[in-house]
């Protein structure tokens, strides 16, 4: 039976293509050409890629080609994806969305790429995002904005919002992205992909160019939950080069996935805080349905209360821009970077390289940090954020007792119009309402598509104990199963 | 009205370990510019520490060497500040929890006197870059092979009161880390620099002054007289009715005075936070105990052991003990058979001056311990006297042989046979007659003159001792 059948290339998920192309049923190089073509056709409005470089990935896809001609291949050879922009490359430039890394090449490459290079992917380009990973709408990025496929006025989410505008638009199967307060889940959520930040430490920071340290990891959106965990299983495990990274094992995803079963005997715990004021109507209809099916498949949906989760929001913007700030202070003209014209003395050099370097959010973030950690500042607010990112996660531990699963909203709204909330930052940050808890304690979550809210995709986010992506996986994939609102494509015309 | 100086000092020792702090590139001195710095060591976007266990195991030793706690949760802070030659824009220090706790050393003076210095504490932390000012004409280059290198910078109490007492305890700590391994303690190379907190108070008042920083002195010299000079200049102007400002300073040595650098009104907010990027350092017991266990003996408990197990001198056994090399190399010696004091006289004298003639160090020494062993053991077998002793000395300093194979080839044995000894000085006695009867009329003082004939005519060979008795006994007689 012919796995493609009679479907365009660009339904095929990662996981469809690998069976394809096991099948002999079609090459790497069709597959990337199909890409390439897609991305020609439509990336000129959409905005979802930084770069791409055709001859190179064509040159990628005929080597897996020829290693599967010669049994030579890994678990994923063949199949094309894009890398989001913060990761390091060495052929592709890396911009980290930035005029300060505008024409930055990096010697060296990032873990995650040589990893998903080892895997067999073939990599097509770098995706747009919010410049640094700071922004929830992709309006951050030197390189402009990006547009949602549902709504071209709309934004697609940020900060990876080029990887989730460019899956949902079919442009390749799958792409990294990284997610500090929600960058994976919440452009995931807009676009009607399926994306997951896995637990803080299973994916390797080495390369990855660092917002908030304590919260970043790498992690994928791709359409459906059996995509993730195949890229996913592939990105993940121990490296020496990041001393964050955790030594745990890394379970057989996939293979957990193939075997199915149902959600009998899971239970789902649903705060009621995530569905309080804020959160849009359309929005909790959609999600409570989601979890009807869910229910209605045999999991048991628990009323739980996470109090504390409304000081997530405070805590992060304090602890996340204090990292930042410190982190972003290597871009200084010296070494590499964004330079200043003409510089009379090492204060006007660093003042104008940075000041021209940095956009406006990343401005903002820098001396919102620079603040909390200054002399006088550090107890009252960096400290005590970090004593509420305590509370928070014994809040979370205590829930875990008795449920097996998190879920809620991604978002408290579907995609908002670009030019909506660029005037205010308060606002904007309000989008990470129900995703920055997961990465103050660096748990597993997910965000899948539910349904739709003025035809706009909504987002269910599942949130997991550390380690155990697992039941995020199968729960995501049996609710997939069951469903069909990943398979839902936006018209890119 | 009189014054005391209050002195602190901060110690930064570049530890000696194969890789830097959190990089694996080589920690090593002099190598062509930018040579040995990777992209961890530059800064570049997306790269991530990693700690060096050595450099805590390092951290271990000092601890272990002055009677301080260890911590077993250490925690790496950022240092936030901007400077060309500090590619992140914060080094990696350690603030809140350093690696090593309180602790205290005895330093002994020139004059004899000990001072104790509490150690407050000390703590890992990465090196910057270097700026050089005068390779690029209008432009500063930048060196980054000493970014990321490891340092313990190690920090003491206020308890020093005379630049002597500074130079003691920096002596002191100095010999110490090169002891214990942890350092090459090379000053010239920036491995072992100080920086001094002088102040200053009434005489008999217990609260502290307002201190200024010396920083980076490099040489014993340099710390004795920058802290003689800031102590003479804070005297002088609150004499004059000024008040010290909290600030840093700089020695120049061709002008022998001490500048000001920035004062605290400039200084930088650093910023502090618990670095993200390293989980705190935590050692379990297993470590701590392998380290501990090959500790080598400690410089004091050694010195001890030679005074009261050996014999030796303590001025002697000071001087064994002023580096680990000298007293390896002296028990050694005894290993092969050399007579404890003997080598103890032996090797702080007549071998530390040839060293120094000829320019070397001990580790280049043309004898062994074990050639050096059996010179002294014909010293003490009465096979030669210590005046032919050193006659051998020379040559074999000077060739591969063994003592015996020159006293032979010399015929340098000396004469004990007491009758070879009767004839001698019958023959001297006879060709000296009115020495003999001079003499014998009182004037006693001429033995040394028949002493003196005797070795001549022996070439130095005979003993001494039998020699004596029996000059005495033929002219007494």
């Amino acid at each position: 039976m012919s796995i493609i059948a009679n479907r365009p290339l660009h339904a095929l998920g990662v996981c469809d293509q690998v069976a394809a192309l096991d099948a002999g049923e079609v090459s790497s190089v069709e597959l990337t050409q199909h890409c390439l073509d897609r991305i020609k056709q439509h990336d000129g409005s959409l905005n979802s890629l930084i770069c791409s470089d055709a001859s190179a990935a064509l040159a990628a896809a005929a080597a897996a080609d020829a290693n599967r001609q010669s049994g030579d291949s890994a678990p994923l050879t063949g199949v094309p994806l894009v890398h989001k922009d913060i990761f390091c490359t060495i052929e592709l430039p890396t911009t980290c969305g930035s005029r300060m890394l505008e024409s930055y090449v990096s010697p060296y490459e990032a873990s995650v790429v040589s990893r998903l290079a080892s895997a067999g992917m073939v990599t097509l380009g770098k995706a747009n995002m919010d410049e640094f990973a700071m922004g929830s709408s992709n309006e951050n990025s030197f390189f402009g904005a990006v547009e949602n496929p549902w709504k071209r006025t709309a934004v697609p989410g940020g900060s990876s919002g080029g990887s989730a505008a460019l899956v949902a638009a079919r442009l390749a199967p799958a792409a990294t992205a990284t997610d500090t307060g929600g960058s994976i889940r919440q452009p995931a959520a807009f676009c009607g992909v399926t994306g997951i930040k896995p637990t803080y430490g299973r994916v390797s920071r080495y390369g990855m160019i660092a917002f908030a340290s304590s919260f970043d990891q790498g992690g994928v959106i791709a359409a459906s939950a059996d995509d993730c965990a195949a890229v996913l299983h592939a990105m993940s495990g121990h490296d020496p080069r990041d001393a964050t990274s955790s030594p745990e094992d890394v379970p057989d995803w996939p293979g957990a996935l193939a075997k199915g079963g149902g959600l009998s005997g899971l239970r789902i715990g649903v705060p009621e805080e995530f569905f309080a004021d804020g959160l849009d109507e359309g929005v909790a209809v959609a999600v409570r349905a989601g979890l009807a099916e869910m229910e209605a498949s045999g999991a048991t949906l628990v009323p739980i209360s996470l109090a504390k989760q409304s000081l997530g929001i405070s805590a992060y913007y304090i602890v996340a821009p204090a990292e930042a700030s410190s982190n972003l202070s290597r871009f200084d003209g010296v070494r590499f970077g964004h330079r200043c014209d003409n510089p009379v003395d090492l204060a006007d050099l660093y003042e104008r390289s940075r000041a021209e370097g940095f956009g406006a959010e990343v401005q903002r973030r820098i001396l919102i940090g620079a603040y909390v950690l200054s002399a006088g500042f550090y107890d009252a607010y960096y400290k005590k954020a970090q004593q509420v990112r305590q509370l928070i996660a014994s809040e979370f531990d205590e829930a875990f007792q008795s449920v097996d699963l998190i879920a809620g909203p991604t978002t408290p709204t579907v995609a908002f119009d670009r030019g909506a909330k660029s005037d205010d930052p308060v606002s904007m940050y309000l989008n990470d309402l129900y995703t920055v808890s997961a990465n103050l304690c660096g748990l597993p979550a997910l965000s899948m598509p539910c349904g739709f809210d003025q035809d706009l995709p909504v987002g269910l986010q599942l949130i997991g104990r550390a380690f155990d992506e697992e039941r995020l996986l199968r729960a995501a994939n049996h609710f997939q199963q069951i469903t069909d609102w990943h398979t839902r494509m936006p018209e890119v015309a | 009205m009189s014054w005391e100086c209050v002195i602190g000092l901060e110690i930064h020792s570049r530890l000696l370990t194969e890789s830097k702090l959190f990089s694996g590139a080589a920690n090593a001195f002099g190598a062509e510019p930018n040579r040995q710095a990777c992209a961890v060591d530059l800064g570049l976007p997306g790269v991530l520490p990693v700690p060096n266990r050595e450099a805590v195991a390092h951290a271990v030793r000092l601890a272990t060497a002055i009677g301080a706690d260890f911590a077993r949760r250490s925690v790496f802070a950022r240092k936030n500040y901007f400077y060309p030659d500090l590619p992140k824009g914060y080094q990696i220090s350690q603030m809140a929890l350093p690696v090593v706790g309180p602790g205290s050393v005895e330093c002994a003076l020139d004059d004899g006197s000990v001072v104790t210095v509490g150690i407050t504490r000390a703590h890992l932390e990465e090196d910057a870059g270097k700026s050089v000012h005068d390779l690029v004409d209008g432009s500063t280059a930048i060196d980054l092979n000493r970014a990321g290198t490891p340092l313990l910078e190690i920090v003491s109490e206020p308890d020093m009161r005379s630049a002597a007492e500074a130079v003691a305890y920096a002596r002191h700590m100095h010999a110490l880390v090169r002891w214990v391994g942890v350092c090459d303690g090379n000053m010239q190379e920036g491995s072992f620099r100080c920086d001094a907190n002088v102040s200053v108070r009434p005489a008999g008042s217990t609260e502290l002054g307002t201190r200024a920083e010396i920083k980076n002195l490099n040489s014993f010299r340099f710390l004795e007289r920058a802290i003689e000079h800031e102590f003479a200049r804070q005297v002088e102007l609150i004499e004059d009715g000024g008040t010290v400002v909290q600030e840093t300073r700089l020695y120049d040595p061709d002008a022998d005075e001490t500048r000001a650098m920035r004062s605290k009104e400039e200084a930088n907010d650093y910023r502090y936070f618990p670095d993200p990027d390293l989980p705190p350092v935590v050692v379990d017991e297993s470590f701590v105990t392998a380290i501990v266990e090959a500790m080598p003996e400690l410089q004091h408990t050694r010195r001890a052991r030679f005074v009261d197990a050996l014999g030796v001198a303590m001025a002697e056994a000071s001087i064994l003990t002023s580096d680990r090399a000298t007293a390896d190399w002296f028990e050694a010696s005894i290993a092969e058979g050399a007579p404890a004091r003997l080598a103890s006289t032996w090797l702080v004298g007549e071998v530390f001056a040839q060293l120094k003639r000829d320019e070397l160090e001990l580790d280049a020494c043309p004898l062994t311990p074990a050639r050096f062993a059996g010179l002294l053991q014909r010293i003490e077998d009465d096979t030669i006297s210590g005046k032919i002793a050193k006659r051998v000395f020379e040559s074999m300093w000077a060739s591969s042989d063994t003592a015996d194979e020159i006293i032979e080839r010399e015929g340098l044995k000396q004469i004990t046979d007491t009758g070879a000894i009767e004839t001698l000085v019958d023959e001297i006695i006879a060709a000296n007659p009115s020495q003999a009867d001079e003499y014998r009329g009182g004037k006693t003082k001429l033995m040394g003159y028949f002493v003196g004939a005797a070795m001549k005519a022996s070439g130095g060979k005979v003993n001494p001792g039998e020699l004596n008795r029996i000059l005495k006994s033929k002219l007494d007689g």
